[in-house]
């Protein structure tokens, strides 16, 4: 990695191995996030996208490696540091996360109301604002329960938008959302990161909106980057899992089958599963 | 051997979960000034668990206060010592039904809110979502909802047994006849400030301790239905067990 490439990324991971128990989610990751653009980071499911997430924002430590944002290594921060540099950072979580006991202007107005003493009438004209530019303006007194999915992930993202972050994270910001407002998502992605000249890192394997959306992908599968590039050069890519996981192949090198014992002779064994010959794969 | 190493394990995990609560409750209590600053959220939560659980403190607390009329008259007047009704009622009120009673019941009452409130919120992300805004969740949702607990508790323990002696003195007077001069003359002799203050002191630490297991259960639940509903049985349970394991010591010390 070059020093003008560092300079110019806002999140750095090297070299960062992490498990959970005997299980090994990333053996060696490396990962540049360049500032001000979108980065998208896909992976058939169970290859710790989120877990990824979590490492970049500090909620977890790897086990080694160094993770970097903006030039500071999050897993040696403090609380208090970590907590100061999350100021520069938002997340919108899968299900929007909205906290349940408000409605949407106080959801919105909650992390300017945590950190700022600004006066009520600017919280509220900020509010407004960010409200507007996820076109729920109208919706300020409606509680998460009335709102849809990709209402509440709307209220999410001008929540996560209040305190004008450098960062902005999206943890699967398309599932279950209907064709209508998954597009507006992926249009408020887009509009906000260039209007406001944000970073954005979005989390996902819906391929098709990933395609329209992102400066730069990265596809991680067996605790690695497998595929690094703009959409064009992963399409191009002769790796065959990358070319199942954007083919959308039911089999390959992620296999349909988890391994299990072989099932001709688990059909016929009069014997219970767990004591089965345990050999893998899934039979003749 | 099994058995020994049996006997161990579990004594290493009773010690490792005290630990664990020992060190909550010091980051609860290292939060508190800041909560302290914004004494809002702490009504509100006094509200939630504390007005919100009055119908049924005073209601229990009048039928806890009449069924010790009935058996405090009846066993009273064996001996013809009727007038030492609200005497020995409103000791036993003062000392111990009133603290523990009302204990069990913010246990069962607000205790289980508190800790599916707060696994609830786990469970959906809202407590990740507040350390991703930099909002240290043990001092927004925790320590205002500790504080409350533990301020509420005491209030509704004198509220249970103020409603209590009154449900006596309905018995005792009303019902029986005991003389109304001799009830409350000769408990206004017998009762003395340390008796009063044995039950707010009781009413005070059972409140720390409800409220520290409901904030602890909810804040460390499995965030899955599963997980939430086994803390809020937990909370019921522990409470229970805490707050009488905590009554035979303070009686013991006080006595």
């Amino acid at each position: 990695m070059t020093d003008a490439s560092e300079a110019d990324s806002i999140v750095e991971i090297r070299d960062v191995h992490y498990s959970v128990g005997d299980r090994e989610i990333f053996s060696g990751l490396n990962m540049t996030v360049p500032r001000g653009r979108i980065t998208a980071i896909m992976g058939p499911s169970g290859t710790g996208k989120t877990t990824l997430l979590r490492l970049i924002t500090g909620q977890i430590k790897p086990d080694r490696g160094v993770i970097l944002f903006d030039g500071h290594e999050v897993p040696r921060l403090k609380r208090r540091e970590l907590y100061a540099l999350r100021r520069r950072m938002g997340m919108l979580f899968q299900n929007g996360a909205l906290l349940t006991d408000m409605d949407v202007f106080e959801n919105v107005a909650f992390p300017l109301r945590e950190h700022t003493d600004l006066p009520e009438s600017l919280i509220r004209q900020i509010v407004l604002t960010k409200l507007q530019a996820v076109g729920l303006r109208g919706a300020v007194r409606l509680m998460p329960s009335e709102l849809s999915g990709g209402m509440a992930r709307r209220v999410a993202l001008a929540r996560a938008m209040a305190t004008d972050p450098d960062l902005l994270i999206y943890d699967e910001p398309f599932a279950g959302l209907d064709p209508i407002s998954m597009g507006m998502i992926v249009r408020l992605v887009r509009r906000m990161n260039n209007a406001l000249g944000l970073t954005s890192i979005v989390v996902s394997h819906d391929v098709q909106e990933l395609a329209e959306l992102a400066d730069m992908s990265y596809i991680i599968s067996g605790g690695k980057v497998v595929a690094a590039g703009s959409f064009g050069e992963l399409r191009a890519h002769n790796s065959q899992i990358v070319n199942q996981f954007l083919e959308g192949l039911p089999d390959g090198p992620v296999p349909f089958h988890y391994p299990a014992p072989d099932y001709y002779e688990q059909l016929l064994a009069d014997r219970e599963p767990e004591t089965a010959n345990t050999s893998t794969g899934t039979g003749s | 051997m099994n058995l020994l190493r049996e006997l161990f394990e579990t004594l290493r995990a009773f010690v490792a979960a005290v630990g664990a609560v020992t060190l909550f409750l010091v980051r609860v209590l290292g939060q508190a000034p800041r909560a302290l600053v914004r004494p809002g959220l702490i009504v509100d939560q006094v509200h939630n668990v504390g007005a919100l659980s009055l119908v049924i403190i005073m209601t229990c607390g009048l039928f806890v206060g009449m069924v010790l009329g009935l058996q405090g008259y009846d066993l009273l007047q064996r001996f013809g010592s009727e007038d030492a009704l609200g005497t020995g009622a409103t000791l036993a009120l003062l000392k111990e039904l009133g603290p523990v009673v009302t204990a069990l019941l913010f246990a069962g009452r607000a205790g289980t809110a508190l800790a599916s409130e707060i696994g609830l919120m786990r469970a959906t992300d809202q407590l990740t979502a507040m350390e991703m805004m930099a909002v240290d969740p043990i001092r927004r949702v925790v320590a205002p909802r500790f504080l409350g607990g533990a301020i509420a508790v005491p209030l509704l323990t004198v509220i249970f047994i103020s409603i209590g002696i009154f449900g006596v003195q309905l018995i005792g007077v009303q019902q029986f006849g005991v003389d109304t001069a001799a009830f409350w003359s000769q408990m206004r002799a017998s009762v003395d400030m340390n008796d009063v203050l044995e039950g707010v002191i009781k009413g005070c630490v059972f409140g720390v301790a409800c409220s520290l297991v409901a904030v602890y259960e909810g804040y460390t639940a499995t965030p899955t239905p599963e997980g939430v509903g086994r803390a809020t049985t937990r909370t019921v349970v522990i409470s229970a067990v805490l707050t009488l394991i905590l009554d035979y010591m303070l009686t013991a010390v006080m006595l």
